[in-house]
């Protein structure tokens, strides 16, 4: 079975992991309460989508 | 024909998803609406529409294939006679997916699928409605006052946004106009 023949170096191991990143969510403002939401999504804050009341609010 | 739906089963096997799409199927009927993940609801729809078209035409050969589904004979007929004849006149799209975003857990992401309850085409009376009442309006106020009325307006607009800012941006044009 091939192996790796050295220890990576902890600069490369960092290196490697710096390019591990998380992307910043899309938001949107709400067109009914302005707070920011997700696009394509129902409010969170006041639950309507395109003005329609589909949930409660959670918050 | 609808194209086959390809990729894995819900639920892992074939027999597992129709048991899975027939509880869905089911629990709609009964609730009007239920919340269950997007993937779930998306293949829930069709299924689902197909069923209430079985209802509109309401005959005992098309219950009989709506209950091989539906198993609940009081849902089916609560399907039959009370949920199709509020759909006579639709021609379709029986059902709405809302998104609700990720499920706190498991990240899923998840939705809402009601049956549509609206009448056909209620859109297009809210639409012309609020240009109508904002017309006269204009018409009546001398220049002179609408510019006080236009600043009230402005901290009332998060509460209630479209109308005011539409009778808003109409007030301000038509002092560009008269100015």
């Amino acid at each position: 079975m091939a192996v790796p023949k050295r220890k990576m170096s902890r600069s490369n191991t960092r290196a490697r992991r710096s390019q591990w990143k998380a992307a910043a969510v899309a938001l949107v403002s709400c067109p009914q309460c302005r707070s920011p939401k997700r696009p394509h999504v129902a409010c969170p804050t006041c639950g309507t989508y395109n003005r329609r009341q589909v949930i409660e609010p959670s918050a | 024909m609808p194209k086959p739906t390809k990729g894995a089963r819900l639920g892992g096997s074939p027999a597992h998803e129709r048991l899975i799409l027939a509880n869905l199927a089911t629990q709609l009927f009964q609730h009007g609406r239920i919340r269950t993940t997007e993937a779930k609801a998306k293949r829930l729809r069709p299924l689902a529409e197909r069923l209430i078209t079985k209802a509109k035409r309401g005959d005992i050969h098309n219950r009989r294939q709506v209950l091989t589904v539906v198993r609940d004979k009081g849902v089916v007929h609560h399907l039959f006679t009370e949920i199709a004849p509020t759909f006579a006149e639709r021609p379709g799209g029986y059902t709405r997916i809302t998104k609700v975003g990720p499920r706190k857990g498991d990240n899923a992401p998840m939705a809402v699928i009601e049956l549509v309850t609206e009448q056909l085409n209620p859109v297009r009376v809210s639409r012309t409605a609020p240009a109508a009442q904002t017309a006269p309006a204009a018409e009546t106020a001398p220049a002179v006052e609408e510019t006080p009325a236009a600043e009230a307006e402005a901290p009332e607009a998060p509460e209630a946004p479209a109308t005011t800012e539409a009778e808003a941006s109409e007030s301000t044009d038509e002092k560009k106009d008269e100015a």
